[in-house]
C-alpha cells in the first residue's frame, strides 16, 4: 500500500524500513515493521509504552541490528554495526539524556568530540573564539540567544538544553534527526520551544522522527504520524488522512480504550448498587 | 505594566557582578584565598624569617616535586579517577633507576639457581636507566588505566591495589638486591652530573638557592593548563570526568583519555622519582609511600571535584604550595612537627568547605538567573 502511494508522489524517503523485525531472545520487540520517513517532513512515531518506540529508534541510530527485515537509507539497503556508523551515514539521535555534560560550558558540549583546531603540532589547539561564534550563531538560527557561550550547560533550561543537543546534531551535517520524547520531561511553554525547533529542522530539509507518547505535541508538528502497538504498525497516516481527535483516540488504545470505559462503567454501576 | 523593564532588569544585574562572579566561578579561587591565609598566619608566626626571600626558597623547595605531582594527579581528577599509586610510583622508578646505575648483588639460592650471592655491575648510564625506569613507569600507568576502563571497577580500588603490589615490591627487590632497603651509590655512574644539572640544580636567584624542580614543576603547571584549557585533549578531560557515557556516546574517545591520564600521573611519578634519587644520591625502598593522599589534598585545596569535571592545574599547584608553606613554616614558627597532618587536615576540610560554598554560590546566582528568565518565558 506504502510503496504505490509514494511512487505516486513521486519522491523518495529518506529513510525507510520494510518489514523489520526484531527479537530479544523469546520477546518480539518489533514485528514486521514498516515505515518511511521523506526528507523536509516530521514523522512522529506515537505508542503507549512497550509498543516498540524505543527499539525502533534504536534500529534507526544502528544500536540494534533488525533480526530480519531491510534497513534503507538514502536509497541503499544499510547494516549499521554501530551507533557511530549511523552518525556518519548522517543519522543524529538525541536521546533524553542528552549527551550533554552539565559542568561543561555551551560552548564545550556543541563541540564536544568534534572541536574545531588550529595550529599543527604540539601547538594544535582549539579556536576558541571560532567555536564561540558558531556555537552563537547555531542557537540563533534555533531562535535561542546565547549570551554568554562560557555557561554551564546544567544552568540552563531543559528547552534549552534540547536546543543545544539538537542544533549540534543539525550543525554536524545530520540528514535524519531522531529526537526521543524530546517533551517529556518538560512544561507547557517548554514543550512549545522544542516543538519549535523540530519544525526549524523540517524548515531545513531535515527528517525529523519525532518520538512521543503524547499526541498533543505530535499532531501540531507532523506530517505523517506511525502508530506502533504491541510491537506493530497499528496505523500509518499522513496528516491529511486523520484528524487530531483521531489520533488522540488511537493513541489512547482505540477500541480497546472503550472496551475499558464501558467496564469500569459496569464497576461503578455496581458499587453504586 | 510594559514586560521590556521585567526582563530589562536581570540584565543589568548581569552586568554589575560579571567579573566578580566570573572570578568565583574559577576553581583556583579558593585556593588562592587560602595560600594568601596561610602566608599571612606563617608570616606573623614567624615574621623573621617566613616573609623573607629566604623563608621563600625554603618553602618553595617542597613545594616544586609535590606540585609536579599533584598537577599530574589533578588532571586525573578532573577526567574522574583517582591513583592511589602515584605516592609510591616515585619509589619504583627512584629504585630502578638506582639498580641500574648502580651494581647489585643478587642472592640467587632465594631463586633456586645456585646458592650464593651473584652479582651484577648493571652499571647503565643516567640517561638509560631513567629511560628503563620511564618506560616501565608508563607501562605501570597503562595498566591500571586498562585494568580501570575494562572492569569499570572504581580506580579508587584498582590503584590501591597497584599501591600495595609496588609498596612490597619496592621493599622486596630492595633487600634482594642489596640486602638494605636503600640503593646508594647513584653518583658514581655516569651522566650523573648532567642529570642532576637539568633536573635538580641549585641556582641562585634573589641572593638565595633555589633548585631547578621549582622550574619544571612552573612549566608542568603551564603546559597542564594549555592542555586542559586550550586543547581538544583538555576538554575531553574535563567531558569524561562530568559525564563519561555522555562523552562516549557524542565520540569523545574516553578510554584512550582515561589511559592516557594514568600513564601522565605514572609519568610524573618518574620524574619526581628521578629527581629525588638525583639529589639523595639514593633510594630508600619505602620512598613515597603516604605522599599519594598529599597529592590528592593538593589537588582538592586546588579546586578539583572530587567526582571529576572540574578542577584546575594552577589550583592543584598553588594547594601544593599551601602544603609546602604548612610544612616549611610549622619548622620556622618552632611549633612541633607532629602536628602537621592534623593541621593539613584541618585545611583540607576548610578549602573543601569553602570550594563548596563558592561554587553554590556561584552557582546559584546562575541558576537565580535561570529560573527567572523561564518565568519571563512563561509570562510572556
Amino acid at each position: 500500500m506504502d510503496h504505490k502511494k509514494l511512487a505516486v508522489e513521486n519522491r523518495s524517503p529518506i529513510l525507510e524500513v520494510r518489514n523489520v523485525s526484531k527479537l530479544f531472545g523469546s520477546v518480539i520487540a518489533l514485528s514486521d515493521v514498516s515505515a518511511h520517513v521523506f526528507p523536509g517532513e516530521v514523522t512522529c512515531i506515537l505508542g503507549d509504552n512497550g509498543a516498540g518506540k524505543s527499539t525502533l529508534i534504536k534500529t534507526f541510530a544502528g544500536v540494534h541490528k533488525p533480526t530480519s527485515g531491510d534497513y534503507i537509507f538514502e536509497g541503499n539497503k544499510v547494516d549499521f554495526s554501530s551507533p557511530r556508523d549511523a552518525l556518519d551515514a548522517g543519522i543524529a539521535t538525541v536521546y533524553q539524556d542528552l549527551a550533554l555534560v552539565p559542568l561543561m560550558s555551551v560552548w564545550r558540549n556543541f563541540f564536544m568530540g568534534s572541536e574545531p583546531t588550529k595550529g599543527s603540532g604540539p601547538l594544535r589547539h582549539i579556536d576558541v573564539p571560532l567555536a564561540k561564534s558558531i556555537c552563537i550563531q547555531e542557537m540563533k538560527k534555533m531562535g535561542i540567544d546565547v549570551r554568554d557561550p562560557e555557561q554551564p550547560v546544567g544552568t540552563m533550561s531543559g528547552g534549552e538544553r534540547q536546543s543545544v543537543a539538537i542544533s549540534r546534531a543539525i550543525y554536524f551535517g545530520a540528514k535524519v534527526l531522531i529526537l526521543d520524547e524530546p517533551t517529556a520531561a518538560l512544561g507547557v511553554k517548554q514543550s512549545g520551544t522544542v516543538l519549535r525547533y523540530i519544525l526549524e529542522a523540517r524548515n531545513r530539509g531535515l527528517g525529523v522522527i519525532f518520538i512521543t507518547h503524547n499526541p498533543h505535541h505530535a499532531y501540531p508538528v507532523g506530517d505523517h504520524f506511525v502508530i506502533l502497538r504491541r510491537g506493530k504498525v497499528f496505523g500509518d497516516f499522513q496528516k491529511n488522512e486523520i484528524t487530531q481527535d483521531r489520533l488522540v483516540y488511537m493513541m489512547a488504545g482505540g477500541e480497546d480504550l472503550d472496551q475499558l470505559q464501558d467496564e469500569l462503567a459496569a464497576l461503578r454501576a455496581g458499587t453504586a448498587v | 505594566m510594559s514586560n521590556s523593564a521585567v526582563a530589562a532588569a536581570p540584565d543589568e544585574r548581569l552586568a554589575q557582578v560579571g567579573l566578580f562572579r566570573r572570578l568565583l566561578l574559577r576553581p583556583e579561587i579558593g585556593a588562592l584565598l587560602g595560600a594568601l591565609l596561610i602566608y599571612i598566619i606563617f608570616s606573623l608566626a614567624a615574621p623573621e624569617i617566613f616573609p623573607s626571600i629566604r623563608g621563600a626558597a625554603r618553602f618553595l623547595d617542597p613545594t616544586a616535586t609535590l606540585g609536579i605531582m599533584a598537577v599530574a594527579v589533578a588532571l586525573l581528577m578532573i577526567g574522574g579517577e583517582f591513583d592511589l599509586s602515584a605516592g609510591v610510583m616515585t619509589g619504583t622508578t627512584g629504585l630502578i633507576f638506582s639498580y641500574l646505575t648502580t651494581s647489585d648483588c643478587l642472592n640467587v639460592a632465594w631463586l633456586g639457581l645456585g646458592n650464593g650471592q651473584e652479582c651484577f655491575n648493571f652499571g647503565l648510564d643516567v640517561w638509560s636507566a631513567m629511560l628503563v625506569a620511564l618506560v616501565i613507569a608508563l607501562a605501570i600507568g597503562f595498566l591500571n588505566g586498562l585494568l580501570v576502563v575494562r572492569t569499570e571497577l572504581p580506580s579508587f580500588i584498582v590503584t590501591l591495589g597497584t599501591f600495595f603490589i609496588l609498596r612490597g615490591v619496592n621493599v622486596g627487590v630492595t633487600r634482594l638486591m642489596t640486602e638494605q632497603v636503600r640503593v646508594t651509590n647513584i653518583d658514581d655512574a655516569s651522566g650523573y652530573l648532567t642529570a642532576q644539572r637539568l633536573l635538580n640544580a641549585e641556582f641562585m636567584m634573589f641572593g638565595e638557592n633555589f633548585r631547578s624542580s621549582l622550574i619544571w614543576m612552573i612549566l608542568i603547571t603551564i603546559i597542564a593548563t594549555w592542555i586542559l584549557l586550550r586543547t581538544r585533549v583538555g576538554s575531553w578531560i574535563f567531558a569524561i570526568g562530568g559525564d563519561y557515557n555522555a562523552a562516549r556516546s557524542i565520540g569523545v574517545p574516553a578510554a584512550k583519555v582515561k589511559i592516557g591520564l594514568f600513564m601522565a600521573t605514572a609519568g610524573a611519578g618518574w620524574l619526581v622519582g628521578i629527581m629525588t634519587a638525583l639529589r639523595l644520591r639514593s633510594t630508600v625502598a619505602s620512598q613515597g609511600v603516604g605522599q599519594e593522599f598529599i597529592f590528592i589534598i593538593a589537588a582538592v585545596i586546588g579546586g578539583c571535584l572530587l567526582t571529576g569535571g572540574d578542577g584546575s592545574a594552577i589550583g592543584a599547584a598553588i594547594g601544593a604550595l599551601v602544603f609546602g608553606m604548612t610544612r616549611t613554616g610549622i619548622t620556622f614558627a618552632g611549633w612541633e612537627t607532629d602536628w602537621l597532618f592534623a593541621f593539613l587536615g584541618v585545611m583540607l576540610m576548610a578549602a573543601v568547605f569553602a570550594n563548596n560554598f563558592i561554587r553554590n554560590q556561584a552557582r546559584n546566582l546562575r541558576m537565580a538567573e535561570t529560573r527567572q528568565r523561564d518565568k519571563l518565558e512563561e509570562e510572556e
